[in-house]
């Protein structure tokens, strides 16, 4: 550069730049610092960025009390159907209020609205929890749509609401016992819901698979049309008897399945607080009774098999019998000498004691525990009653149990015994689910010979042709069964004007298919002077769901020569 | 369009303001409008005020934020000074009267009732005292006779004493901040800057130790067990509720809930009614502009413009980073406004003054070019020889 220091004159001393960036930090660095400044911006607003991208990608966590709610009311259950693919339970969708009272901005507001559509929910206990720093608390559950769209509609921040499987029984009361009852949270409580819990869907909900996804349906043995009918004529038996309660079961002989089972007074288990009422137990496999001369059958079976008594044999009913201070007699007393046939068709109390005593205590003992109606039933249904046994099994004991007292039983065990004389001797645990034959045949077990069982075939017919069970005949059928007026005990005594009847029977009895055993308790004279025994008011009943359920089940009718059992002789 | 031979003075502003910059101060301010539709109804409702109160008020101060911010940005580099300036001594005579007929409001003395506006003259401060500041250091660069630093820190002291005594600490950190930035950029020797910058962590940690608000907000965000994160819980669910496309607007409750939902949480509430994506654009609206003022300090090679335009873009820039990382949990609650986006006649009239300061900086003027010169001088024949 031409340029001097030298003071020559004052144009040659002004250099280009002096006045801009004489000294100091050049331009250079200054810039590179600006473009430092511009780096670290550049790193806090990328970071930024990448919090809102991460905030943008994290889901949204709940509290774990509504992560657990939510978990338990998504939960699915199977379809339970009838044999015939007949729906008894399923779900449906409804929604259930709650509210995250962090949420909540004005309580007042908020329960004030809530209240205006759910008034039951105005009180001070809610305003408290809405009041709370709790994270979610339910409100109400199982909305009908009608609520849900009106409390929508009020906008109140903080609630909302929950989709939910709930359990719907088309069916209403009428397999209730069967079916059984779900809590608010969808799970089984009783009946085969509770069931299907035990056996697989409650490990898989705990696993947390249950939740909200479809599942096979569950299909049960019981026959829904069957189950009506039998519901229908107990409902209709209560009336016309005034009876307290009323027990029906159908039994498939050969393989063990429940088609119908029914108690009354039941229950819908849509509506689930009538389920705890006492009353409305399930009889037929809750409860234990004594069945009373019901159970005469079984005496008479045991005695037949065990060769000690055959049907030439007879006793001597003339006069009562007096054990340990008590005095035995019959109800319809002849006062003579009674064949075997004698003793079962007039339900003697005192030819059956003598029989059993001819076969022997420990004998009849052994085989009540064969038949299985000295212990708990083993089936699917969680409702199972053990039966009460006599304190010692001594002679009184042994004596009034042949006759169907001293010993309390389930009304489904006297079934499931009784279809093990009427199917050639095989006793089939029963089951509310369905089986086939072929599995029946495997779980069977022999108790009684062939030849025991043909016998009793005869003699349930033979009490329906010419005993106390002629009003179960229904023509084509060939019913078979047996009476049992059982009186019950108040207060320790047995009373005379309160009984329990009961009528066991089985159709066709050529070939038995089904046990059929109706239950009523304290029926009453359905007129002046007419009695109230078993005869007039359990048999007809079985008639009548014989008469229906029949046609339903394919038993074909057989009508011709009415001599064919009563020819037979032993 | 306005033809380039045009020679008007508002042509002359056309064509060599940077028209990107204000592109995005406006998309900015109408942001701003559309948020406040969204978080001010609530605050009003519950301060039992006309629900659009806020917004109106907010629509009122943006037309002459508006014109203020296009007007200043007309200025020359000289002009920008004098206006820093008379801006610098009015605010300073306000913040001393503040401090004596100010409203008390939550223990503090920051704002003051005139012509029935109340003003936070501190807001004003700010831009008036960057600028200055920049002129004194770039001046006090090219006269060694002028105390330059020394100058601008005596001015910094005092504006950060009289905002200690309001007391805004905040403010005053803000302040701090940004002046650190601008002797940062001036060029200070790095070896000066540890020393510098030892001290500045030695006044945050005496602050977290002698001022029991400040270390209990830092405990909270330290260890959220600690105390009560309420505010910032809340904002965060704000966010994770909005998710990527928001709840809707209107959708939202986080407005009702945070007190300061239309200023400081404004954020918040953009997430979670407009989603996830708004708030990505308006950070990235945020960063474009901050990134193209620092460009043009940057590329000016006059002192005084680098300095000042570099300052208020990085109190832009630091003021709105800071509020987004408190909205987001990403360091300790300080109340501290979106710039142009959160409520507040003065914050937003400050801050029009301060971008039209950055637009009337960044025009496009002829400018010494850094290429050697060729030098004619006149020089005697006798001296060549």
């Amino acid at each position: 550069m031409a340029v001097t220091d030298q003071p020559v004159s004052f144009l040659q001393r002004r250099t280009v730049g002096e006045r801009h960036v004489p000294r100091g930090p050049s331009t250079h660095a200054v810039r590179a610092r600006v473009h430092m400044a511009m780096a670290v911006f550049a790193l806090v607003y990328m970071a930024i960025g990448g919090r809102l991208i991460m905030l943008g990608m994290s889901e949204e966590s709940k509290s774990a009390s509504y992560i657990s709610a939510q978990d338990s009311v998504a939960a699915s259950r199977p379809d339970l159907l009838d044999r015939n693919g007949q729906i008894l339970a399923t779900d449906i969708k409804t929604a259930s209020l709650f509210a995250e009272p962090r949420k909540i901005l004005d309580v007042d507001e908020a329960l004030e609205g809530i209240a205006s559509v759910l008034p039951e929910l105005g009180t001070d206990a809610v305003r408290r929890r809405l009041a709370s720093n709790a994270g979610f608390i339910w409100l109400k559950r199982e909305l009908t749509p009608r609520q849900r769209q009106q409390i929508h509609d009020l906008g109140i921040p903080g609630i909302g609401f929950l989709e939910e499987n709930s359990r719907f029984y088309p069916g209403g009361p009428t397999a209730g016992h069967i079916v059984g009852s779900v809590n608010v949270d969808n799970q089984g409580i009783s009946g085969m819901e509770l069931a299907v819990d035990r056996a697989w869907l409650g490990d898989l909900r705990e696993l947390g698979f249950a939740s909200d996804r479809t599942m096979e349906p569950v299909q049960l043995s019981v026959d829904l049309r069957v189950q009506h009918v039998v519901r229908d004529e107990l409902v209709k038996a209560l009336e016309r008897y005034r009876a307290i309660a009323g027990i029906g079961v159908v039994l498939d002989v050969e393989t063990g399945e429940v088609v119908a089972m029914s108690s009354l007074p039941d229950f819908d288990p849509n509506d689930r607080a009538q389920a705890l009422e006492k009353d409305r137990m399930n009889r037929a496999s809750g409860g234990v009774y004594e069945m009373g001369s019901v159970f005469k059958g079984f005496t008479v079976a045991m005695a037949l098999d065990s060769g000690k008594v055959t049907m030439n044999d007879s006793f001597d009913a003339t006069r009562p019998m007096r054990v340990g201070g008590r005095t035995i007699s019959d109800f319809y007393g002849k006062g003579r000498i009674l064949s075997v046939a004698e003793t079962f068709i007039y339900s003697s109390n005192i030819g059956t004691a003598k029989m059993m005593l001819s076969a022997g205590i420990d004998r009849q003992k052994e085989f009540l525990e064969r038949l299985g109606l000295t212990s708990r039933l083993q089936t699917d249904l969680p409702e199972v009653a053990t039966p009460l046994l006599p304190p010692r099994w001594n002679e009184l004991a042994a004596i009034t149990i042949s006759f169907g007292h001293g010993i309390s039983v389930t009304p489904l065990q006297t079934a499931v015994a009784t279809a093990a004389l009427m199917n050639g001797g095989r006793l089939i645990p029963p089951t509310f689910l369905p089986r086939s034959r072929e599995e029946a045949d495997k779980l069977a077990k022999q108790v009684v010979s062939p030849q025991t069982s043909e016998m009793m075939r005869y003699l349930f017919r033979l009490n329906v042709l010419s005993g106390s069970g002629r009003r179960a005949e229904v023509p084509g059928y060939m019913v078979g069964g047996k009476t049992g007026t059982a009186e019950k005990i108040e207060n320790g005594r047995y009373v005379s004007n309160k009984r329990r009847n009961s009528f066991l029977s089985a159709f066709p009895m050529d070939k038995p298919r089904y046990v059929v055993l109706v239950v009523l308790d304290e029926p009453k004279p359905e007129r002046e002077g007419v009695s109230a025994t078993a005869g007039v008011n359990t048999a007809p009943v079985t008639s009548a769901i014989i008469r229906r359920v029949a046609p339903m089940l394919g038993v074909l009718p057989k009508f011709g020569d009415k001599t064919e059992t009563v020819s037979i002789s032993y | 369009m306005v033809s380039r031979a045009d020679r008007s003075p508002f042509a002359e502003w056309l064509w060599t303001v940077d028209r990107f910059l204000v592109a995005g101060f406006i998309v900015l301010m109408i942001g701003g409008i559309v948020l406040s539709f969204a978080a001010s109804p609530a605050v009003a409702e519950r301060l039992n005020i006309d629900s659009y109160h806020f917004i109106k008020r907010q629509a009122f101060f943006l037309v002459p934020a508006l014109g203020l911010m296009l007007a200043i940005s007309a200025l020359s580099p000289r002009y920008v000074r004098r206006a820093a300036l008379a801006l610098f001594v009015v605010s300073m005579l306000l913040m001393v009267a503040t401090l004596f007929v100010g409203m008390e409001a939550k223990g503090a003395r920051r704002w003051i009732n005139m012509a029935g506006f109340s003003i936070q003259p501190s807001e004003f401060l700010k831009p008036a005292l960057i600028v200055l500041a920049a002129f004194l250091m770039a001046e006090g660069g090219r006269r060694p006779e002028v105390p330059g630093t020394l100058l601008s820190t005596l001015l910094f002291v005092m504006s950060a004493a009289l905002l200690v005594a309001q007391p805004d600490f905040g403010q005053t950190m803000l302040l701090a901040l940004v002046f650190a930035a601008l002797i940062f950029l001036n060029g200070l020797s790095w070896l000066a800057i540890v020393p510098l910058g030892v001290l500045g962590l030695g006044g945050l940690v005496s602050a977290y130790m002698m001022l029991p608000h400040v270390q209990s907000r830092v405990d909270r965000f330290l260890d959220p067990g600690a105390g009560d994160t309420y505010n910032i819980d809340r904002a965060i669910e704000a966010f994770v509720s909005g998710s990527w496309f928001g709840r809707g607007p209107g959708e939202g409750t986080i407005k009702r809930i945070l007190p300061e939902s239309h200023t400081d949480f404004i954020f918040a509430v953009a997430a979670e009614e407009f989603g996830i994506i708004v708030c990505l654009l308006l950070l990235l609206v945020f960063a474009f502009v901050v990134l193209r003022g620092l460009r043009h300090a940057a590329q000016d090679s006059d002192p005084f413009g680098r300095l000042a335009t570099a300052g208020l873009m990085v109190l832009f820039g630091i003021q709105a980073a800071i509020n987004m990382a408190v909205n987001l949990n990403l360091m300790p609650a300080k109340g501290m406004t979106l710039p142009f986006i959160s409520y507040g006649g003065s914050s937003l009239l400050a801050m029009a003054i301060s971008m039209g300061f950055v637009l009337a900086l960044t025009r496009r003027r002829p400018q010494a070019s850094r290429s050697d010169s060729v030098v004619v001088s006149r020089l005697s024949p006798a001296h060549l020889s």
